[in-house]
């Protein structure tokens, strides 16, 4: 699972949320984090691999490195920045070029669902894109918590389910790493990719 | 206050100046060790594990290079920028009632007024077309004017084929450093030396090129002069800020050297061992700290890292709490190795509420699974080891008293290794507990730094006697020295205390020090 959004819209203290369930501020992601979550359904327990990326700018051109080959992808946007969902309809854009349809779940999370009074997103607004693109849509807070556990157990449902067509069980998942990171000269970043070793 | 040449030094030690062979049997007997480096206390028996740095010099190198061409700026010019600057300083001078709201976020500080002027430090950095990247206090926004001075500056005397170095004014220093595509200005309230200023505004410099390299951001500002760089930079000017923090307070930045977790020796081997073992072909450096502290570092075999890499990672770690969870993957570009490309670093604590960080850093950007891989094997072997305890015990106690060198008048002290650039120094006593004190303290260290050394007259020792305390700063060819000892001590028993703390810390030296550094 890959996190996507403009820094600051609250990905990591979801990601915080989905394993511990505390919330806690921390400081902006630097690169990216990677964590392992275990979720359980009713019938089989799923293990996922969290790609926390960084929001700020300089860091783009890194990540589509992690939503390559993600089996689910959350954009998040904060429902009090207008210019955040902006920014997810812009890394939509770039998912929908990688992403092949039906081969992963892609979320549209307007988070921060706490600061309904600074509100400048309106759930309609998030509801319709979400329809319009094919996209799931919820709107949750990492800081009270709402709506979070419920998101990711929707997530690993419909996840279950897409691999779900082909049998796959955990023991197979497991072995497959969500994020082939082995693909080697698919994308090409401003910055120059590696240091040459040598003084 | 009283200051003598190096020669004088031969007398003060009793000729032990002669050559001292670099025979490794004289290490623990030798009365005054190590005055020629590579014997000193604290010196590697291998090979040092950072760029063979002379410290101080080889940092300002390039800086010096560039003084003796523009030692010889234009009076007149001189002048004339000098009262350009009174605008730059006083203009803002005239409305702001004195007692404005202090702000305790000096980001949102009103660039008007008291507070703001009176700052001992101001930092900015500007593109060469004269936009604002960044501010210490205040925001870029509110600085454009001043910041179109400073430019004006540098351009005027730039066009004479000159370079602006620096002004001196009415308590003031405004020190200039132009590294294209960026030019850097610090105004200053303090009596440090240009040069310690321009090496702070260096370690600035380094900071930005090690989140952008400098490829990218000759890329960026040939596409567009006027680009604004605060968009690359968001998110990142806490790193910064606390940079400038650490330049008051952390000796290391001082010294241009690093301190170890004082550990057992046998501790030790087996955790540079164990990490040594997990290995991977892309990895370079692995890097295990402890606070600001370094546990050990492995480098691969004739790559060598310099302490201001080291501590640009130092500082990364230290202000991002955003490590704590789950395991950090980011490019990182370390400019002193090569400003031109990111190496990929790795960065976990080994357990959730442990202090102990470890950086591995690696050339592929798709090594990611290769370096957490490379961490289980260490952790997998390390647990196994009393070491592991060992250390975690070590932890408790990251620090030590000056008590236990047992010369009452010691109050601190400051001994570097110039050749395994580390250093050792105990914690503060309760007299510099707060901030401010050891604020004070460093700056005092900064003064006597400065001394030592001067661009054209440098001191091999000095001795100051001061109301609240007494120092004496020592460098050789082997060690730098600085002590802090009560007002009440004399001249002579400080003398008599070098010879006695070296003697301590060559004992103690296994524990202070990484001796057997390992490579790949
Ligand atoms: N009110 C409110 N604040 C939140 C919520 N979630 C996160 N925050 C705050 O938003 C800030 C940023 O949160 P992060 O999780 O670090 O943001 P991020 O998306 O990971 O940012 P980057 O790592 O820079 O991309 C923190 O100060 C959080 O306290 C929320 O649901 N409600
Ligand atoms: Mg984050």
């Amino acid at each position: 699972m890959v996190l996507l959004g403009s820094s600051g819209v609250g990905k990591s203290c979801l990601a915080l949320r989905f394993g511990k369930d505390e919330f806690r501020s921390t400081s902006p992601t630097v690169g990216c984090a990677y964590l392992t979550r275990m979720v359980h359904l009713s019938d089989v327990n799923l293990r996922f691999e969290i790609w926390d990326t960084a929001g700020q700018e300089k860091y783009h051109s890194v990540t589509p490195l992690y939503y390559r080959g993600a089996h689910a992808a959350i954009l998040v946007y904060d429902i009090s920045k207008r210019e955040t969902f902006l920014r997810a309809q812009v890394w939509l854009r770039e998912l929908e070029k990688q992403v092949v349809p039906g081969s992963s779940v892609l979320w549209l999370v307007g988070n921060k669902g706490d600061l309904a009074e600074e509100r400048q997103v309106s759930v309609q607004e998030g509801e319709e894109l979400a329809r319009d693109r094919g996209l799931y849509f919820s709107e949750t807070s990492a800081m009270s918590g709402f709506q979070v556990s419920e998101l990711l157990a929707a997530i690993a449902l419909r996840v279950y389910e897409c691999l779900g067509a082909q049998q796959e069980g955990l023991s197979e998942w497991r072995e497959t790493p969500l994020v082939n990171l082995h693909h080697r000269d698919t994308f090409s970043s401003s910055a120059a990719s590696c240091c040459r070793v040598g003084p | 206050m009283d200051g003598e040449a190096p020669r004088a030094r031969a007398s003060w030690e009793n000729g032990s100046l002669a050559p001292v062979d670099r025979l490794r049997t004289e290490r623990a007997d030798s009365p005054t060790p190590g005055l020629v480096e590579g014997t000193e206390p604290g010196a590697g028996q291998k090979s040092a594990m950072f760029v063979h740095a002379q410290s101080f010099e080889d940092l300002n190198a390039e800086v010096e290079k560039d003084a003796r061409r523009d030692d010889e700026v234009d009076r007149s010019e001189g002048e004339h920028a000098e009262e350009e600057l009174k605008v730059l300083v006083r203009e803002e001078n005239i409305e702001e009632p004195p007692n404005s709201p202090l702000e305790s976020r000096s980001k949102e500080e009103d660039v008007s007024s008291e507070a703001w002027r009176s700052h001992r430090k101001h930092v900015f950095v500007l593109s060469e077309a004269g936009k604002p990247i960044y501010t210490r206090y205040g925001t870029e926004e509110a600085l454009s004017s001043t910041v179109g001075v400073m430019i004006a500056l540098v351009s005027f005397v730039e066009a004479e084929k000159n370079i602006i170095r620096s002004i001196h004014a009415d308590g003031y220093k405004v020190v200039f450093l132009s590294k294209s595509p960026l030019v850097l200005v610090g105004v200053y309230r303090t009596c440090q030396s240009d040069k310690e200023l321009l090496r702070e505004l260096q370690y600035i410099y380094y900071q930005i090129v090690s989140l952008l390299t400098l490829t990218q951001l000759n890329h960026i500002f040939q596409h567009k002069q006027n680009y604004d760089l605060r968009r690359l930079l968001a998110g990142s000017e806490y790193l910064t800020d606390n940079l400038l923090l650490r330049l008051d307070r952390d000796p290391g930045l001082l010294l241009s050297a690093v301190t170890c977790l004082p550990l057992a020796t046998s501790a030790r081997d087996v955790v540079s061992s164990s990490l040594q073992a997990a290995k991977a072909t892309n990895l370079v450096f692995s890097i295990l700290l402890a606070g600001d502290q370094l546990v050990t570092l492995i480098r691969k075999k004739d790559q060598f890292l310099h302490h201001i890499d080291l501590h640009l990672v130092f500082n990364l770690v230290g202000s991002s709490s955003s490590f704590r969870e789950g395991e950090g993957w980011t490019p990182i570009c370390l400019p002193k190795f090569n400003t031109a490309g990111f190496f990929h670093a790795h960065i976990s604590y080994l357990e959730p509420a442990s202090q102990l960080c470890l950086i591995l850093v690696s050339t592929d950007r798709e090594d990611f699974f290769n370096m957490s891989d490379c961490k289980k094997r260490f952790l997998e072997r390390l647990s196994k080891r009393s070491a592991y305890q060992a250390l975690k015990e070590a932890l408790k106690s990251p620090s030590y008293s000056v008590a236990q060198v047992g010369i009452p008048e010691l109050r601190h002290f400051l001994y570097k290794s110039k050749s395994s650039g580390l250093y050792t120094s105990p914690e503060f006593p309760v007299m510099y507990q707060s901030d401010e004190e050891q604020e004070r303290l460093m700056g005092l260290y900064q003064d006597l730094h400065s001394c030592l050394h001067h661009p054209t007259r440098p001191l091999s020792y000095f001795y100051r006697c001061g109301e609240t305390e007494n120092l004496l700063a020592w460098v050789t060819s082997g060690f730098e020295l600085y002590l802090c000892f009560s007002p009440l001590g004399t001249k002579a028993l400080a003398v008599s205390a070098v010879t006695k703390l070296l003697k301590w810390i060559r004992k103690e030296e296994d524990r202070l020090f990484i001796l057997t550094p390992l490579t790949y």
